[in-house]
């Protein structure tokens, strides 16, 4: 597999320790060389890598393991912390002008989605009661003023071109008159992509930055970037001092990697992350989300703190009861959908679990529609039914199946499933009396 | 802090000599006619061009290894970790870098070496023995006549850009050539696709942005026929390998395409950005699913991007690199030598 989580190796690695009050200096090193392979993976750039594992054993080394966790644990929420905070915590916003109008200026390599994203943030400003102008100032690349007009025209904003035969500083100083006469609140230029080591180019872009003094200079990186996006990112930076960066095609499955770099090398903040091909497909980035996505890993411990912060331990409690003497009813059922609903979607739960990584969600589609289908069937049941499912009849299905907008299938679907999970239940009390042994069956509908 | 620890590469300086021959080529690209004088000049620096591009990933990869090797005077571990090092950091990928530096440990033992000198030469063998595993197949499928290419590949690797050097290269040789554009997503992607056909001078079959790109795929086929076209280049819109309609939607077309067309050679190319990391793998891996991908074309590689994910991906896929584009002009595009870019990269 390519990409195993990070949480489950650093949990192999780590496992054997359990027990252990510390951890030596031998399990930490063994348990970075997982993290920086992780990492690389995610297309982090060596040096930061580097950098960032040595501050990581740093800490490690000698911190006392809490008692509720493993090492392995310990360790990934050590590498989780330093992540989020080298990522940056602040939610980073747009430097708006205080004399309106506030200028934004994209710029990076080719094919990074910078027109997109001229569309995709004018769209945002604009539901903010904002007043956008987009800039066309490629002209070298075929269609792309075009492109420029269509997407504006699409999330229905101006677009201001001279054509490709001006020079793109006159045709945003020509832009910025015009935004000021029409009233326009933001202006944002879109410009052609170039190679960072294109000196031409790129003493273009900083003559364009002279001349319209941009309040706000985003810097537009492919989340698919490898290691070269660190000279990238400062070549850039050098030349423009950019305010900030956005990261594109997020939706993919590439780890994005380069967010880190990126922030690692310049101190220059995401602003925003890229996240479709739909014009509303644009949304503020969130440091920790993107560390948990780096790692590949599950966030094991926000998880738990979900979980107990959502879940009623005595209602729990009382569950495990009823389970046992197997008086465990619709309305427990229900009660323990609501539990569940509470966590959030669960996709993003599932996302929390550690070895659940992306590559295997995919091919799970989990729907939260199905979890709203149960409900309505149960719901549907009248309270005799639900304390006792077996007087439900052919004629008591019909209604259900009406009454809660399904078919007698999903309905049957779902009895014959209580019915399993309630002998399955039977079975386990018996092992566990057999047993001797104290078995925790929290939650049995989900495995 | 970081700031420190990213020195300022050497390149820079080299840099300005390349500026000249950009702007030149920006010039003759403003210029939609492209004279005969052009071209002349142009070909002459196809290898020039070539070198140039790769120079960068030669310098970046090659230099650092003799810095490495200059600092040490006998093979030690500490020497194989910092060239594991160097390959990471040249997109390599990490099983890939593994494997090589294990395979070259291997030698290094079975040759009972000793100088850290002598790496170089493994190393460069050991890179070159990957790519060599697909070579004789790193030719275009174009041959005979009729022949269809399919272009795919995720947003912005640049399909399209490679369709117009590819049409302006075939119309060179000589040959019928017609583009169908396909990606009737992208806003103004057809508009991009006949700028291109313009300036290679070749037609184009289209429909309005929006409509079915299997149906512009079906007509350009039909069109390909009945006009008696050598080569029918089809542009794809770029689509991001995770998602499973468009990979369907990308399917659909590979199906008309086998089914309409039959008799026709086929080449389906995956467009890889080589500024992209580990990613290439799990397009590649997708992109083969969905149709079969039979070359790869390695764009962009005259920034400073190493295009080491080639290794990756050649190692782990066996889909060999068929193209490289080493700038923005309509010639910028060569076929691609594993024996030359090896050379390239560690010239002796």
């Amino acid at each position: 597999m390519v990409f195993e989580s990070l949480a489950e190796k650093l949990q192999n690695t780590l496992g054997k320790l359990k027990g252990k009050g510390k951890l030596t200096e031998k399990d930490v090193k063994e348990a970075m060389r997982e993290v920086k392979l992780a990492l690389l993976e995610a297309d982090v750039n060596f040096r930061v890598v580097k950098n960032f594992v040595n501050k990581v054993k740093e800490r490690s080394i000698g911190h006392e393991v809490m008692e509720s966790l493993t090492p392995g644990q310990q360790v990934v929420k050590i590498v989780n912390e330093e992540l989020t905070s080298l990522m940056g915590k602040e939610e980073s916003k747009i430097n708006f002008a205080d004399n309106p109008p506030t200028v934004i200026m994209l710029c990076g390599l080719q094919g990074a989605g910078k027109t997109t994203l001229s569309g995709k943030l004018g769209n945002l400003l604009k539901k903010k009661g904002k007043k956008p102008l987009l800039v066309a100032c490629d002209i070298y690349r075929p269609a792309a003023i075009k492109q420029l007009q269509v997407v504006g025209g699409q999330v229905d904003i101006p677009v201001f071109s001279m054509g490709d035969k001006q020079n793109p500083v006159n045709i945003a100083k020509a832009a910025l008159e015009h935004g000021k006469k029409n009233g326009n609140d933001v202006i944002i230029v879109d410009t052609a992509g170039r190679l960072h080591i294109d000196e031409g180019l790129m003493d273009e872009l900083g003559n364009i930055k002279n001349e319209i003094n941009p309040n706000e200079i985003l810097l537009v990186v492919d989340a698919m970037t490898g290691q070269d996006a660190v000279s990238v990112a400062e070549s850039f930076n050098e030349k423009l001092d950019i305010d900030g960066v956005v990261l594109t095609k997020l939706d993919g499955d590439a780890r994005g990697g380069a967010a880190l770099s990126i922030r690692a090398v310049t101190g220059k903040p995401l602003k925003f992350v890229g996240m479709g091909e739909k014009l509303e497909d644009l949304e503020p980035f969130h440091p920790d989300r993107m560390a948990s996505r780096i790692l590949g890993m599950g966030d094991v411990l926000s998880l738990i703190e979900k979980a107990q912060a959502n879940i009623d331990q005595k209602k729990a409690m009382e569950l495990q009861n009823k389970l046992r003497n197997q008086d465990f009813t619709f309305d427990d059922f229900l009660d323990q959908l609501e539990q569940m609903k509470n966590m959030g979607p669960l996709s993003q739960i599932l996302e929390m679990v550690p070895g659940m990584n992306s590559k295997q969600l995919k091919n799970l589609n989990v729907d939260d529609k199905e979890l709203v289908k149960i409900e309505a069937i149960i719901k549907s049941m009248t309270k005799n039914e639900r304390n006792d499912p077996s007087i439900i009849d052919g004629s008591r299905r019909k209604r259900i199946a009406k009454g809660s907008g399904t078919n007698i299938q999903s309905v049957n679907r779902l009895l014959k499933q209580f019915k399993e999970t309630r002998k399955m239940m039977k079975q386990f009390s018996g092992m566990e009396k057999a047993m001797k042994k104290r078995g925790r069956m929290n939650f049995p509908f989900f495995k | 802090m970081f700031n420190k620890l990213f020195k300022k590469s050497k390149n820079e300086e080299e840099l300005t000599n390349n500026q000249e021959e950009v702007i030149t080529k920006k010039e003759s690209e403003d210029t939609n006619d492209i004279s005969d004088d052009n071209i002349e000049q142009s070909k002459t620096g196809f290898f020039g061009r070539l070198k140039e591009g790769l120079e960068k990933t030669r310098r970046g990869i090659s230099d650092k290894v003799d810095d490495i090797i200059k600092s040490y005077q006998k093979i030690d571990e500490e020497l194989f970790e910092d060239l594991e090092e160097v390959l990471i950091m040249a997109d390599v990928g990490l099983e890939t870098t593994e494997r090589i530096i294990e395979d070259v440990k291997d030698k290094v033992k079975e040759r009972k070496l000793t100088e850290a000198s002598e790496i170089k030469s493994i190393l460069k063998e050991e890179l070159k023995e990957i790519l060599e595993d697909v070579e004789g197949k790193s030719k275009l499928n174009i041959n005979p006549s009729p022949a269809i290419i399919l272009v795919v590949g995720v947003n912005g690797v640049g399909k399209t850009t490679t369709i117009g050097k590819l049409a302006y290269r075939f119309r060179e040789e000589g040959k019928k050539v017609l583009l169908s554009a396909g990606d009737t997503f992208r806003a103004a992607a057809i508009e991009q696709l006949s700028e291109w056909a313009n300036r290679a001078n070749v037609d184009i079959i289209s429909h309005s942005e929006g409509s079915d790109p299997a149906a512009v795929i079906f007509d350009g086929i039909q069109a390909a026929k009945a006009r008696n076209m050598d080569i029918l280049i089809c542009d794809t819109a770029g689509r991001l390998h995770n998602k499973k309609n468009l990979m369907n939607e990308l399917n659909k077309i590979f199906r008309i395409v086998g089914r309409e067309y039959p008799n026709a050679t086929k080449e389906v190319l995956l467009v890889v950005d080589a500024t992209t990391g580990q990613n290439a793998v799990m397009q590649a891996k997708v992109f083969k699913e969905a149709c079969n991908i039979t070359g790869i074309a390695l764009t962009k590689l005259d920034g400073t991007a190493k295009g080491g994910v080639i290794f990756a991906v050649q190692s782990e896929l066996n889909v060999p690199v068929k193209l490289v584009g080493v700038g923005e002009g309509i010639n910028d595009l060569q076929d691609f030598d594993p024996e030359n870019f090896v050379d390239a990269i560690f010239p002796e």
